[in-house]
């Protein structure tokens, strides 16, 4: 990786500052020219369905995928140096943790990994303890745990080192709502502290609560970026999303949507309309062309629609 | 339900190619070991190595001697190997039994002052006696040799068995007329010629190993020939099997020990927890370097552990052994270190990890003699165990604690511990690099 710029500008005293950045895995292009800025004290989601790339784009800011191209700054430092990985944290997607240790040990071997020692290294574990709300069980080897007490506990290990830029790879995976929302604190209170954060998730709910920009991501590149109105502006402007559901979502249906302009995606057509009289409009054709509908509902466009609207594909798929 | 079972255990065994080769390849490569060492043809079996001390000089000792050096069984070695091309001289009472102790080799042979004018005694007679010093650790070899001894006296020295028949005929049986006599006495000189032929290199027939007859000796019967017997090595030891076995079976276990540590690794690059790590200020040779610290004081303790159980229960005696015990344990503990971290770092996965390090550490093991002493073997495959962690470590223990060597005798095998430890992670810090990044 090409040693970046550390010329007193604005830009190169970016949080985190990624130019060009390509990763290739064979015939595959895992993270195809990604240019991305994180500002100070920002939350920037990165928004993509599983396989877009998020999560190589996320290895190779910490330095455990090599690039093919492109760099990568931390407060205008090369990523892979000493002073850029002590303002870097990284919560891995995986429960990268010792499980025969104990929370408290868990938490003071990855301080000690980061060169934390003595006092420094208490005051952070006892942080990180109270932080995931896991004082009261310290001392409980990880393996002991509840589920989401893991996933706090690795998120907290991440962050022992009290980094001031945080990757986090989609830490709410395979947690369940209650436990979510505990999360959903954790991070809120983080972000009061003034850290800059990249948070990785194919969950549009947490990319709109958590995330003051959204990247959106799909096969490696960054297709849209911007707050959540800027994007749905962008996607659709004025107009509003018609969802309809057909009695009988065949062959003729689909080629009838596509002629209008739609998009159906599990018996469910999408469409977009300025005017409400287009509604009406639409209703007619579909009476008229023999295709009986369910239901039919207007809503405002969401990150998931304008996923859809970007890609062809839902989030989820 | 049964056949979904095995069907499922067999692809995920196929889809680890590593795994399913070595579980193949570990019984066969073990099988061929073994079927080497105990199943080799007679002419790879090992020699006997007999230091011999001719203070005699007489022409009957030098038969006894030449017909030692005739037995195929027997390496006579009658000199110390020359040393920077100058011949070093011929071995004396003291260096033979030096030599013996110091593990060059396990008998030795001295034919005393004045034992050709009275070699053969069957059991009577007050002349010198042979006297055969042996290291007691091998309870093979001081037997051949005191069999070999009762043979070629019967075979080789058929001059001095005559002389000494036709003494007895004088003595018990009222003796030869002077015709009988002259005709013994020609007979004897005529053997005696033949026996200079055959130093002078001219065949003879008792030469000729078909016109030798075997005649094993009967240790508890009256020998043609009298042996005093004397411990060199282990003298005052109550079972030199036991400090060999301590070492021999620590090491075996040390390697599993090893492989075990170093299949951490695997373990935490399959969890994550290695990229975690790595993305702190730890590096890959810090790792590296960490984890084979905590081996090599992991296998250390081990072998303490089995040398305390070893002095408490058999006598081993470590208490006065203590610092050659401390530089042998570290130099062991960190070659298998460094195995066990190569090992790991060889392997994908621990299924594969598994029967590459049983292979490679029983494999060790048997030829290393960690499973039974290296001395039984051919002397080829005694010369491959040379290459394994295990011979040289139990070569250093048996040094210690049987032949009472001091620490600085110890250099060789540690030496080799630490130069192949240094070189064995070495390599595995260079196939480690895939983990380093992707």
């Amino acid at each position: 990786m090409a040693a970046a710029s550390v010329v007193a500008n604005p830009t190169s005293l970016l949080p985190l500052r990624i130019e060009g950045l390509v990763k290739r895995f064979g015939e595959l292009t895992a993270v195809d020219g990604v240019t991305l800025e994180l500002k100070s004290g920002e939350c920037l989601g990165l928004l993509g369905p599983n396989g877009a790339g998020k999560t190589t784009l996320i290895r190779s800011i910490v330095g455990r995928v090599i690039p093919d191209g492109g760099t990568v700054s931390i407060f205008g430092e090369q990523a892979d140096s000493t002073s850029a990985r002590a303002s870097l944290g990284w919560v891995p997607q995986e429960l990268a943790l010792y499980w025969r240790l104990t929370c408290r040990e868990n938490l003071e071997s990855f301080g000690q990994f980061h060169g934390l020692r003595g006092a420094a290294l208490k005051t952070a574990v006892d942080w990180c303890l109270d932080w995931a709300a896991i004082t009261d069980r310290a001392d409980e080897p990880v393996k002991n745990l509840s589920g989401g007490m893991r996933r706090r506990l690795n998120m907290a290990a991440g962050l022992i080192h009290r980094p001031k830029v945080i990757l986090m790879d989609e830490p709410t995976v395979g947690v369940d709502p209650q436990a979510r929302n505990r999360i959903f604190e954790m991070i809120e209170k983080l972000r009061g502290e003034g850290v800059s954060m990249i948070y990785t998730t194919h969950y549009m709910e947490e990319a709109e609560r958590l995330c003051e920009r959204i990247a959106i991501i799909d096969h490696g590149r960054i297709i849209a970026l911007g707050t959540k109105d800027e994007l749905v502006r962008n996607a659709f402007a004025s107009r509003s999303e018609v969802l309809a559901r057909f009695a009988k979502a065949d062959d003729a249906v689909a080629d009838w949507v596509k002629e209008r302009g739609g998009v159906l995606e599990n018996g469910i057509a999408r469409f977009t309309v300025v005017r409400a009289t287009e509604i009406a409009e639409l209703l007619d054709a579909a009476s008229k062309a023999g295709h009986e509908l369910a239901d039919i509902s207007l809503r405002k466009p969401n990150l998931e629609s304008v996923f859809l609207h970007l890609t062809g594909r839902e989030l989820r798929d | 339900m049964i056949f979904a079972i095995v069907r499922t255990a067999l692809i995920a065994l196929r889809r680890d190619r590593g795994a399913l080769a070595l579980s193949f390849i570990l019984p066969i490569g073990f099988f061929t070991i073994f079927a080497v060492i105990f199943g080799g043809r007679h002419d790879t079996m090992p020699k006997v190595s007999l230091l011999v001390v001719d203070e005699d000089h007489s022409a009957t000792s030098q038969s006894l001697i030449r017909g030692l050096e005739r037995e195929g069984s027997l390496s006579v070695m009658r000199r110390p190997g020359p040393k920077q091309g100058v011949e070093q001289p011929e071995y004396t009472a003291a260096t033979a039994e030096a030599a013996v102790k110091s593990g060059v080799a396990t008998v030795a042979l001295i034919v005393p002052h004045g034992f050709g004018e009275n070699p053969i005694s069957f059991g009577g007679g007050n002349g010198p006696t042979i006297e055969l010093l042996r290291d007691s650790s091998d309870m093979v070899a001081p037997q051949v040799v005191a069999g070999m001894l009762q043979k070629v006296a019967m075979t080789s020295m058929p001059e001095a068995m005559a002389e000494q028949g036709s003494k007895y005929m004088d003595v018990y049986a009222g003796g030869f007329t002077p015709e009988q006599r002259k005709r013994i006495d020609a007979g004897i000189e005529a053997l005696r010629k033949r026996d200079s032929a055959e130093s002078s290199g001219q065949p003879t027939a008792a030469a000729d190993p078909n016109h030798v007859k075997s005649n094993q000796a009967d240790p508890n019967q009256g020998m043609p020939m009298p042996v005093t017997t004397r411990d060199v090595v282990g003298e005052n030891k109550n079972n030199g099997m036991v400090s060999y076995y301590a070492a021999a079976v620590s090491v075996m276990f040390l390697l599993f020990t090893a492989s075990g540590t170093g299949g951490s690794l695997l373990d935490e690059a399959e969890s994550g927890t290695l990229d975690r790590v790595l993305s702190s200020r730890v590096t890959m040779g810090t790792l590296m370097t960490g984890k084979l610290c905590y081996c090599v004081l992991l296998a250390f303790l081990q072998l303490v552990v089995m040398f305390v159980w070893a002095w408490l229960v058999f006598n081993v005696d470590l208490i006065s052994h203590i610092p050659g015990f401390v530089v042998m344990g570290i130099s062991t503990a960190f070659a298998v270190g460094a195995l066990g971290m190569l090992l790991a770092s060889i392997c994908r996965t621990r299924a594969q990890l598994g029967p590459l390090s049983t292979l490679v550490i029983l494999t060790m093991s048997s030829i290393g003699g960690s499973m039974f002493p290296r001395y039984f073997m051919p002397e080829a495959i005694q010369k491959v165990g040379l290459l394994t962690i295990n011979a040289w470590a139990i070569d250093g223990f048996t040094k210690i604690f049987w032949r009472d060597e001091p620490v600085s005798h110890l250099w060789p095998q540690v030496a080799v511990l630490l130069g192949a430890g240094i070189v064995l992670f070495a390599i595995a810090r260079r196939f480690a690099r895939r983990w380093e990044y992707s």
